[in-house]
């Protein structure tokens, strides 16, 4: 082939490229020039990760023909963080700020931010929106991102102290997310694997037929191999709930849904960047589908799957009392019904992954939220032996919920068993869209009555919930929400039913919050209306009806301690005085233009509904002295490295940096269960504060020292002060175990929680966190436009381990909250890129206040409770609230889209 | 300036990024040829098929750069960046130009796409329409025929479709003059704060007496119609009405045909539009003088 070898500038360096006609800058980068630093999250346009600056503007790398780079200076973060002055001190205050979660979307927040500071050392928060607002960020919220660049050059602030619980500390992990080194499921493959392309149904419902495969690889140049259903040695099935797990790998007969897999094709890099699915030999015949739960739940409606008659996967039920009987006594009444539809989790990374055999074993490399759940679902489907498998994550680009399911992992596998070879695949967006787990529409109705004291009377629920194709987290949903669906209030007559429904969609599975979001809206829209109907302040009646400590749950559950929801209400007492003033102000001065103040509170209880969820914590010191945790809980952004070594190192008392980190690996740490259900904080949390415990007791007892001594560890010995007096013990010389440690611990938490009856009463987690929010809105009354302009948030986290991170999961919840009210749905086959599913902008999410409170929980390590899912419950409500305040509407959909905002106000003025 | 061939599957396709327009007008007339500027629209709309036809990139052609004076207006080159026509000093009538030229996708986009790419493209929710059309623009085209002028409103034919003929580019865009003290001013409305296709758009140009009163005026709407269009009738009876007491009827939106789709319904994008058109003469008329 004639060589066309051209000149790019590339981080001062001059190189040489010679790419293909079409090739995008971003593809040449990565795959030509190894600059694993330039992200791809859409290959559109769309999320920003790419940016590269081009002779010193941000541009999409991800849009430009390398061609059009040639002669130019292309500048990408890792040249940067390197020899540039503004980017070093910019990585140093994101590092300082928690402005990197996953770290996904931090080289293009930070090419982008460079080029803003070149140009203007000092900008305002308004500069750094608009300068930023191309590159989108779901993990954050953005307010972080902003304080960052605004506050670049500001006197750098030391990790202080030990680290220990309650200190602000950076993140551990945080150094790789701002120098953009971090390793994410596309970055780990070997250039040349072979790679993967998942062939997918086009329809919703489809019968399918191939045409002679065999034929088909062996006349297609640098195709190695194609699996089907056929080529699954174990089962064809998985699934996160084993008594539910109904999903194939590969589709035999029947597609389900718009995006499931029938066949995945094989073939050498060159081959498949430009295979064009349409090639692949498959027929289709479209079948009928049904697509809502109303269509799925007709006697005449095509069954998904045998055994769930009427498309019914399961139900959740929760009664307390005589609710029928309190209805008819309540003073007021109030109803409405309430529905929501898909939500995608946007994770700025699409699924990737990387898997090779290694000694006749299998290892996979992909992003993750459940490493093992990864490896037990991999031994059904090989049908091997699971001490053959090994699940080694990558760094995970935000989950959210959906990468708790298997995406690549299974393709990875069987590719790489197939072929022999190491294999890769990293889903295009609309892949990640099209296959990936959603939020659960829901359809609710509800009523509660009071009386005219303003003591709730009565509270009637009926939620159906459109769970798409296969169970996925399904029942968790629907076990969730009766239990969670009266919000942090003392319900004494409480009824309570969700029904999950199979329809041709896409799986819908967790995101955080587990269906309790979508019952929030109703609920806490409900009792605004109920207190308005009864004359009373909104705050003042959600303080009277408040959980309390010894005060039942609708389960009938009791908690001695703990119980902050009136602390978080207490907290929005002066804010909401104040917002509401402010806001009567401006609308006697405005007509067009409206602001509102709305609350609503929330609760959430962590770790696995009723059922036993333990994590596992291994901790060891070396001859040298060194600590190692292996902390396999995993990081998806959150802060689960961080925090939970903080824990450890509190327990053992020795300061935070002295520990080494391993993991996760399913080789190497022991399973500290799934990020999900705000447990790793509060389960794996205990976990390592178990195992620093018990290191610190055997350290102890060897040394002969007291219980409350100081210990400190150097180079191969550990000394001890206190009430003894001073110990030392040489550790350089004792006998190590296998992985060359002196001392072991491991240890399991497993949350005390009991089984629910058949009336749901019980006591299904042995903690909740608590939150309450309140949001000022401004509605534009002929547009309908609704702009937040600020929030206070309220949570009662138990104890704060590290308050910074604590105040990017508030600030993150919070806009995943906002976008789901204002923005976000999906729609199978419509809305499955960036482009047209819209998540909030760096200019749509105002400036956010976190009131952390502490009211220490008895089980929590240091008295914490877990935070993640609890942020975005409120969320919604709130906005929906404040709208309501602001116009006098009640909207009962979401998202409220100008035009829904619009033609509710129009309706509203007609009806008037 | 032929910068690759690449033989693909027996095919030979080639990257060209001519420095002259001759010359491209002479590949164009020897092969057929995808024409690309900033490729901010170019790649979102292609599959991950192979390329089977070449490249010609018009961004590196003398002439097809930059904002120029002209005698009797102003000319601004087909492959003229969004952020440069953002940052570039220009008379009052260009505000919604600018205005517009900031709201298109986000810096990035801007940095990238081009204002020929916008109207070549043909997108009803094309933001550089209704300014371009409340500028009076004309485009330059020049092909195997020579040159030839076209309003705006007759080169874009509907949706994804222009009069342009195999063989032609578009090289530039021509604004004659306006009076001097005219304004101009865009609205934008989006279900968010950037990266966001407009869901309806409205441009206008207006200049004003010392009374306040309105004795010029242009206005134009996007994303209600296939082609983004100018509303005649109500420039009419704008004349002699101040910016805050002018009132749009229904009757002066009846030009329009919008579509109900995921972004909004039709009758909402009507309503909208209506406001929209207000604000934007307010905007307009308090930066007047
Ligand atoms: C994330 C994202 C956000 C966007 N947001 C907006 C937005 O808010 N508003 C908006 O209006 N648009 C938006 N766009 C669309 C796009 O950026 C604009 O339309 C841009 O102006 C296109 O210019 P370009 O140079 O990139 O066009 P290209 O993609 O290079 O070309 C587009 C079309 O025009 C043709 N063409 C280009 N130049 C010439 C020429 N000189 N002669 C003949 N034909 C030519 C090409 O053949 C092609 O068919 C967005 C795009 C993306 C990816
Ligand atoms: S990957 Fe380029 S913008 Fe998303
Ligand atoms: S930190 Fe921004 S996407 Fe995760």
């Amino acid at each position: 082939m004639d060589k066309h070898l051209h000149h790019i500038s590339l981080n001062g360096r001059e190189v040489t490229v010679d790419p293909a006609v079409g090739d995008r800058l971003s593809h040449t980068l990565r795959e030509d020039l190894h600059q694993l630093d330039v992200k791809i999250g859409c290959d559109a346009g769309d999320c920003g990760a790419c940016t590269v600056l081009v002779d010193g503007d941000p541009i999409c790398a991800c849009l430009m023909p390398t061609h059009q780079a040639i002669g130019k200076q292309v500048e990408t973060l890792a040249g940067m963080s390197e020899i540039d002055p503004i980017a070093g001190k910019l990585m140093d205050s994101f590092q300082h700020h928690g402005a990197a979660q996953c770290g996904v979307c931090t080289p293009g927040m930070l090419t982008t931010a460079v080029a803003l500071l070149r140009e203007n050392p000092t900008p305002s928060s308004a500069q750094v929106e608009d300068a930023l607002g191309g590159v989108l960020c779901r993990c954050t919220g953005y307010r972080k991102i902003i304080d960052a660049v605004v506050d670049t050059g500001a006197a750098p602030c030391d990790l202080e102290g030990n680290g220990h619980v309650g200190d602000a500390i950076q993140r551990l992990d945080g150094a790789d997310k701002v120098t953009g080194t971090e390793l994410f499921g596309d970055d780990v493959a070997p250039r040349d694997a072979l790679v993967i392309a998942v062939i997918r149904s086009p329809f919703p419902r489809a019968k399918f037929a191939f045409g002679g495969l065999d034929e088909w690889v062996k006349a297609t140049d640098g195709i190695s191999a194609v699996l089907t259903h056929a080529d699954v040695p174990g089962q064809n099935v998985f699934g996160v709930i084993p008594d539910f797990a109904d999903q194939p790998v590969f589709a035999e007969t029947e597609t389900r849904f718009r995006g499931e897999a029938v066949a995945a094709v094989i073939g050498t890099h060159q081959v498949m960047q430009n295979f064009a699915a349409e090639t692949f030999p498959v027929t289709w015949t479209q079948l009928h589908a049904v697509e809502t739960v109303t269509e799925a739940l007709d006697v005449t409606a095509p069954q998904l799957h045998l055994g769930r008659d009427g498309n019914v996967m399961c139900g959740g039920y929760v009664t307390t009392g005589d609710p029928q009987t309190a209805l008819k006594d309540a003073d007021v009444i109030v109803q409405g019904r309430f529905q929501t539809g898909f939500v995608e989790h946007a994770y700025i990374e699409p699924e990737a992954g990387f898997a090779q055999m290694v000694d006749g074993r299998i290892e996979v490399h992909a992003c993750t939220q459940a490493p093992v759940m990864d490896l037990d679902a991999l031994e059904i489907i090989l049908g091997w032996d699971r001490k053959d498998i090994r699940i080694l994550p990558t760094a995970v680009g935000g989950g959210f919920g959906a990468k708790l399911d298997l995406s690549v992992q299974p393709y990875l596998a069987l590719a790489a068993i197939k072929t022999g070879k190491p294999v890769r695949i990293a889903y295009s967006r609309m892949e990640s869209m099209q296959s990936s787990t959603k939020r659960h529409p829901s359809d609710i109705t509800l009523k509660i009555g009071a009386t005219a004291k303003g003591r709730i009377k009565g509270f009637d629920f009926l939620g159906h919930f459109n769970t798409g194709a296969y169970a996925s987290w399904g029942p968790t949903v629907a076990n969730r929400v009766p239990v969670h669906a009266s919000g942090p209030y003392q319900i004494d007559d409480y009824r309570a039913e969700s029904v999950g429904v199979h329809t041709h969609n896409p799986p819908a599975g967790a995101f955080r919050g587990f269906g309790v979001p979508q019952s929030a809206i109703a609920q806490e829209s409900l009792f605004d209306e109920l207190a308005d109907k009864l004359g009373m302040d909104r705050l003042e009646f959600r303080m009277l009806n408040a959980l309390d400590n010894h005060v039942p749950t609708v389960c009938g559950q009791r908690f001695e301690q703990g119980v902050g929801i009136k602390s978080c209400f207490a907290a929005l007492r002066k804010p909401w005085d104040e917002h509401r003033a402010k806001c009567d102000q401006f609308n006697r001065d405005n007509d067009v233009l409206k602001r509102g103040v709305g609350i609503a509170g929330g609760w959430y209880g962590c770790g696995n509904t009723s059922l036993p969820n333990p994590s596992t914590i291994k901790a060891g010191i070396k001859a040298d002295g060194s600590v190692v945790l292996h902390q396999g809980a995993m990081d998806i952004g959150q802060g689960a490295n961080t925090v939970i070594t903080q824990i450890f190192a509190t327990a053992l008392g020795v300061p935070v940096h002295q520990i080494t980190l391993v993991g996760a690996d399913t080789d190497q740490t022991p399973d500290a269960g799934k990020t999900s259900a705000s447990r790793q904080t509060y389960v794996s949390g205990n976990a390592a504060r178990l195992s620093g415990e018990a290191m610190r007791a055997q350290l102890l007892q060897r040394a002969n020292a007291a219980k409350g001594s100081k210990i400190e560890i150097t180079q191969g010995v550990i000394q001890f002060s206190g009430e003894h007096g001073e110990t030392v013990i040489d550790v350089s010389g004792l006998p190590v175990d296998h992985q060359g440690y002196v001392f072991v611990s491991e240890e399991t938490y497993d949350p005390p929680t009991k089984p629910l009856d058949e009336n749901g009463q019980g006591a299904p987690y042995a903690q909740f966190g608590y939150a309450a929010h309140l949001v000022t809105v401004e509605v534009d009354t002929r547009l309908g436009t609704v702009k937040p302009l600020l929030f206070v948030a309220a949570h009662d986290v138990g104890k704060a381990i590290n308050p910074t991170l604590v105040e990017g999961q508030v600030q993150g919840g919070i806009a995943q909250g906002l976008g789901m009210t204002l923005m976000e749905e999906y729609i199978p086959g419509r809305t499955e890129n960036l482009h047209d599913y819209l998540i909030p902008t760096m200019g749509d999410v105002p400036p956010i206040e976190t009131i952390i409170i502490e009211e220490p929980d008895a089980h929590g390590p240091y008295g914490a409770k877990g935070l993640g899912e609890h942020v975005l419950i409120p969320t919604a409500p709130a906005i929906l609230n404040a709208i309501k305040d602001a116009t006098g509407v009640r909207l009962y959909q979401v998202p409220a889209t100008p035009a829904r905002v619009r033609a509710a106000i129009k309706e509203y003025a007609n009806g008037k | 300036m032929k910068l690759a061939s690449r033989r693909k599957k027996g095919c030979v396709v080639t990257y060209f990024a001519p420095t002259t327009l001759d010359d491209a007008l002479k590949l164009l007339r020897d092969q057929p040829l995808d024409v690309v500027a900033g490729c901010t629209d170019y790649f979102p709309t292609r599959t991950q098929a192979p390329f089977t036809r070449g490249i010609l990139d018009v961004s590196k052609i003398a002439g097809l750069q930059g904002i120029s004076a002209l005698d009797d207006g102003i000319r601004i080159g087909a492959a003229t960046r969004w952020s440069d026509i953002a940052r570039t000093t220009l008379p009052g009538s260009w505000a919604g130009l600018q205005a517009a030229a900031r709201q298109v996708g986000s810096l990035q986009i801007q940095n990238a796409g081009t204002v020929g790419g916008n109207i070549c493209n043909a997108s009803p929710a094309a933001d550089g329409m209704p300014p371009l059309l409340t500028l009076n623009a004309t485009v330059e085209i020049q092909g195997p025929n020579g040159v030839r002028h076209l309003p705006l409103a007759e080169f874009v034919t509907g949706v994804r479709q222009t009069d342009l003929q195999p063989g032609e580019l578009v090289v530039a865009l021509h604004i004659p003059n306006l009076p001097t003290h005219s304004h101009g001013a865009f609205e934008k409305l989006g279900s968010r704060r950037y990266l966001v296709i407009s869901v309806t758009m409205v441009a206008v140009v207006i200049a004003c007496d010392a009374a306040g009163r309105i004795e010029f005026a242009r206005v134009a709407v996007g994303a209600c119609s296939p082609v983004a269009q100018r509303l005649h009738d109500l420039e009419v009876n704008l004349i002699g009405q101040t910016a805050q007491e002018a009132c749009i009827t229904p009757d002066d939106l009846q030009g329009l045909s919008p579509i109900s789709d995921l972004r909004a319904s039709a009758e909402f994008r009507l309503d909208a539009v209506a406001e929209q058109i207000r604000r934007a003469l307010l905007k307009a008329s308090l930066t007047n003088g």
